[in-house]
């Protein structure tokens, strides 16, 4: 099989899909992790999102109360909503609570895995389909012969994941609010004293991140998967934390990580297509050990936020 | 030497604090068991008899508190593991693939030194337990699980690989590695065929862990459960540990890195390698579960191709045993029967009441939300009591480095 | 004493008669199952039969109790000890291949409760032991027979699970079913390692269409993603385990389903009378366990009608073999034991 064969203008533009829940994901859990709160637990949120969105939708359009893309930006706000209070939850629990985040992340996870699988199966059923995001069609772009295939031909989520990365990275390192999440994250005494509440920064940024989480289950089951089933993420929420720490807390690296995964992933699956006598467990394998690889060869010299799973106490 | 005895001295107090202080637990207990009722109720469940399956379930049998305390040993196993990482600093996710690592080594030597040292026509003889295989297979366990565990400590000492993210990474692959060697060369010889199951052949008895019996009543206490000496193994283990931990100079220099990195160093700890020690330690404990689970308890090693399939995801939930039982080994002993009870209960809960699985993981994720964020109060209370003694042991270390 | 002794046990006898009778009235099944009991496939299709069952012969007759999403293997051995030892059901079945080796422990133990598992050829020589499988590799042929005729790009796509069981039996008499009708057509076949990764399994469904693909088939819980892949490809899709009718829309084609009530009832039956076992079923076209469904919304021309009659024909009457080389194996295996049992 030629290079040609295998990489593809098809794969590339299955990379960025399978990027896109994880860039939401991520950036979300970069905000948190960035003023010092580590949510372990947003597998359950993206779960909690990517059921909610669908059955938003789902409800909407059975009822035929409103037109398609009215129920797709209702199913949208559902599971922002969701996200976020998930978030709210969480910060409540680490924040104020102060509870241990790596545990009280893996409570949220069972529990948002739990229950949005009961839901389902009490209020839906069986996988029913929705009619989600289509692929947007630009002028003149999407005919481009193999740009157009990789970066004209998604949905409109996959291009507001790819949004938030440029977004974020401004927010978190030329706003003052981004300079207050990486005071709080960095040394929470000193930011405590020039008057910047810890407390309601880490409130905002795990809200942020239960948000991005949200829209990072809605953008598989209401734009990439179009369904719900149990567990629908697989994982993901996990994954999307560990590509946090190969971004560094950065934005744009976060991205480049869960680009660099997810390309890996098209590639395996790519190859398989069209050459099945590799075993497919190796297939499999290779986005997670060339992620580690990769990590190993990076050049990458950024402090962890020194705050990070420490809740803040005053006066300490 | 006397510093460190005084810290532990101090440790043990603390603890012994926590310890009396337990009521806020309690009520975040109760609480969770009020929301779980509103989730029953809305079920049309009747809430009262759903936790009296579920109390039937976890210990209202014989049969029942041995599967209980069966639950409860791999948790207890990666539980104690994982004291050891959080301890040294170190957040070990990846239980789940040093759970494989051990039980894939393992398993491997138990068959081979099965087959060579038992001739076939006694394979099947009862009582003839061979403790050199078992030893031979349980240290292999360790030690394989250790490597993998390790290697996420040496990629985080020596190339920044964070921890969280290599162990995550690293479950994958070992799920994927299991796949493949259970489906290729450890496929049990019986099974090859078309359309084979993966799992490895069926230990010989003489490999296997025995089975375990309180002589109490007759038949014996558990003497016709599955209830095996890999929950002995787990407490003697987790004393030893404790013991390591806070009695011995190792144990306080991991303990030295975990609480403040730049402080260890500066007291000229080489800080990477008690890292990888410390995630060497965890990986093997959490190997030692996956193996004395085949030993024990299933006597091959087989999988339905998922990470859970064979580990139960007690990789996972040791993690949480681990810290309720305030990240202590002695603690984790209760707080994992504590776990294997609520799994096994919720089981029952489900076959008697017809109540969905997800409830019950549901629930679960309640109840580790609740009891975690309940330590506020307990941590309150005895804030007086540990700031006292902080206060001590910072005079004695400044005293130390005026010295 | 001794007339004592003897009323004593008269009565005993007695009320232990009753009591049979009593528990003969209602047929218990306890069934453990893998997954989820809506996953549209393998464990929802036991799920369906159970209620077929129950709407056949009345609540009244038969009860059935089940734990789902027991992926946890040995969460197995709990709940199936505690149903054979709670002496309620008179069969209790263990739904997937992963529980044997506890059904075989178990049935040593409770010989006198009877159990089936699946999907397997293996009774472990016990009486109290049924065991039963599905010519998955059956229907697998017919859809690939079908998919070779309604392919015009001569590509057809598999997302499967993990290369063991009935996804493999599948994918293979899949693969023989198109290689029957014309040897040029690619089947390309992906598995993607898990049972339940709906977004990996969605995007090995895009990659079939990038490469080709104008049919999709696989099996396992994750292929809801696929369905939804040729639906918003207007592919055509093969389904297998249950119907998945209600989610492919227009795009469905056939799909094959496990009714496993057909065995289940014969065991039932088997068992009233006394057999509690030793026995293995097999799903087949032949007694009509296995059923080929069209989708409701696809439209057969006579010809294909004409085809899926003859191949369907020609599997039952054995003119078919979808895996030769598993064939040959089995004939070994008997062979094997005939020996075994000669010596």
């Amino acid at each position: 099989m030629g290079m040609e064969e295998i990489f593809t203008a098809s794969v590339f533009a299955s990379a960025i899909r399978l990027a896109t829940p994880y860039i939401f994901a991520a950036l979300g859990e970069t905000f948190a992790q960035r003023s010092g709160v580590l949510n372990l637990g947003v597998d359950g949120i993206m779960l909690m999102g990517a059921f909610s969105g669908f059955y938003a939708v789902y409800v909407a359009q059975q009822a035929e109360t409103m037109s398609e893309p009215v129920s797709l930006l209702f199913g949208v706000v559902v599971a922002l909503i969701v996200g976020g209070l998930m978030g709210l939850a969480m910060a409540f629990v680490s924040v104020t609570l102060k509870a241990k985040q790596g545990i009280s992340g893996i409570g949220v996870f069972l529990f948002g895995f739990g229950l949005s699988e009961l839901l389902f199966q009490q209020w839906v059923g069986t996988p029913k389909s929705i009619q989600g995001f289509h692929r947007i069609d630009f002028p003149i772009l999407t005919d481009l012969p193999i740009v157009g295939e990789i970066f004209f031909h998604h949905n409109l989520l996959v291009y507001v994941a790819f949004a938030l990365v440029p977004v974020s990275a401004f927010v978190l390192n030329r706003t003052t609010f981004g300079l207050m999440i990486r005071a709080v994250g960095q040394n929470p005494e000193a930011a405590d004293a020039m008057g910047v509440s810890v407390a309601r920064v880490r409130y905002a940024t795990t809200i942020i991140g239960g948000i991005m989480a949200g829209l990072a289950g809605a953008s598989l089951s209401i734009a990439l998967i179009k369904l719900f089933q149990q567990n629908l993420t697989a994982g993901q929420g996990f994954i999307a934390v560990a590509l946090v720490y190969f971004g560094g807390w950065r934005p744009w690296a976060v991205a480049a990580g869960a680009m660099l995964f997810s390309f890996v992933n098209a590639l395996q699956l790519q190859i398989k297509v069209i050459d099945a006598a590799i075993p497919s467990e190796f297939a499999v394998m290779a986005p997670y050990v060339i992620t580690i690889i990769a990590l190993i060869f990076a050049s990458k010299r950024q402090e962890q936020p020194t705050a990070l799973t420490k809740p803040y106490e005053r006066g300490e | 030497m006397n510093k460190v005895a005084g810290l532990t001295q101090l440790a043990i107090s603390s603890r012994f604090s926590r310890l009396i202080d337990f009521s806020p637990v309690v009520i975040a207990l109760l609480l969770a068991l009020v929301v779980s009722s509103v989730l029953l109720l809305a079920l049309s469940a009747d809430p009262i008899a759903a936790y009296s399956a579920m109390l039937e379930g976890a210990i209202g049998t014989e049969n029942a508190t041995a599967e209980t305390l069966v639950k409860a040993t791999p948790l207890l196993f990666v539980g104690i593991g994982i004291t050891i990482a959080f301890r040294g600093g170190m957040i070990n996710i990846g239980g789940e693939g040093q759970m494989i690592a051990g039980a894939l080594a393992g398993t491997t030597i138990a068959l081979v030194l099965g087959d060579l040292r038992i001739a076939p026509e006694f394979a099947k003889e009862k009582g003839a337990f061979d403790l050199i295989i078992v030893t031979l297979s349980l240290i292999g366990g360790f030690l394989a699980g250790a490597l993998y565990g390790g290697l996420a400590g040496f990629l985080k000492a020596y190339f920044d690989v964070n921890e969280i993210l290599s162990t995550i990474m690293l479950n994958q692959i070992a799920v994927q590695m299991m796949n493949f060697l259970l489906n290729g060369i450890l496929l049990d010889p019986a099974e090859a065929g078309f359309n084979n199951i993966p799992k490895t052949a069926r230990l010989v008895t003489a490999a296997q862990l025995p089975r375990l019996s309180l002589p109490i009543g007759d038949p014996f206490l558990f003497a016709r459960t599955r209830l095996h000496w890999g929950l002995i193994i787990a407490i003697a283990l987790a004393v030893i540990i404790y013991i390591f931990l806070w009695r011995t100079s190792l144990g306080y220099r991991i303990r030295a890195v975990g609480e403040n990195q730049r402080a260890a160093s500066f007291a000229g700890i080489n800080v990477k390698r008690q890292m990888m020690f410390s995630m060497f330690l965890a990986g093997g404990f959490a190997g030692l579960a996956g193996v004395v689970q085949v030993l024990g308890l299933q006597y091959r090693l087989q999988t339905d191709g998922s990470p859970a399939g064979f580990t139960g995801a007690a990789g996972f939930n040791g993690i949480v045993a681990a810290l309720f039982g305030g990240l202590n080994p002695i603690g984790a002993i209760p707080a994992a029967a504590f776990f294997g009870g609520l799994l096994v209960g919720a089981q029952k809960m489900q076959r008697e009441l017809g109540t969905p699985a997800s409830l019950i993981t549901a629930v679960n994720g309640l109840i580790v939300v609740f009891v975690v964020s309940s330590e506020i109060f307990i941590q309150q209370r005895s804030k007086r009591r540990v700031s006292v003694a902080e206060q001590a042991e910072d005079e004695e270390e400044k005293a130390k480095d005026d010295g | 004493m001794r007339k004592i002794r003897f009323v004593l046990i008269f009565c005993l006898f007695a009320w232990a008669c009753l009591q049979s009778a009593a528990q003969a009235e209602v047929f218990r099944i306890a069934a453990l199952m893998p997954s989820a009991t809506n996953d549209l496939a393998f464990s929802q299709s036991m799920y369906d039969a159970l209620a077929a069952i129950q709407e056949e012969l009345g609540e009244e007759a038969f009860e059935f109790t089940i734990q789902d999403s027991a992926y946890i293997v040995d969460d197995a051995a709990v709940a199936l000890r505690d149903w054979a030892a709670s002496g309620k059901y008179q069969l209790v079945i263990a739904h997937g291949s992963q529980y044997g080796p506890i059904v075989e422990e178990l049935a040593t133990e409770f010989a006198d409760v009877s159990f089936a598992w699946g999907t397997r050829q293996d009774t472990f020589g016990m009486d109290n032991v049924y065991s039963y499988a599905a010519a998955s590799d059956e229907g697998g042929y017919f859809n690939g027979v079908l998919a070779a005729h309604l392919t015009e790009s001569g590509v057809v796509g598999l997302v499967g699970p993990i290369e063991v069981g009935d996804g493999k039996l599948y994918a293979d008499g899949f693969a023989n079913g198109v290689a029957s009708v014309d040897e040029n057509i690619k089947v390309n076949i992906v598995f993607i390692g898990s049972f339940s990764d709906v977004p990996l399994a969605t995007e090995a469904a895009e990659a079939h269409i990038a490469n080709g693909a104008d049919i999709l088939t696989g099996t396992a819980q994750m292929v809801v993603g696929p369905i939804a892949v040729a639906v918003a490809n207007d592919v055509l899709w093969f389904g297998s385990d249950a119907s998945q009718d209600d989610l492919s829309e227009d795009i469905g084609v056939a799909f094959q389903i496990y009714k496993w009530e057909v065995l289940l009832l014969d065991m039932i039956a088997n068992i009233k009378e006394g057999k509690l076992g030793g026995e293995y079923y097999k799903l087949t076209l032949e007694n009509e366990g296995l059923v080929m469904e069209f989708d409701k919304d696809f439209v057969a021309s006579e010809a294909l009608l004409a085809i899926a009659e003859e191949t369907i024909a020609s599997i039952v009457s054995g003119d078919i073999v979808p895996i030769p080389e598993m064939a040959e194996e089995m004939m070994d295996e008997d062979d094997s034991e005939d020996e075994g049992d000669g010596g």
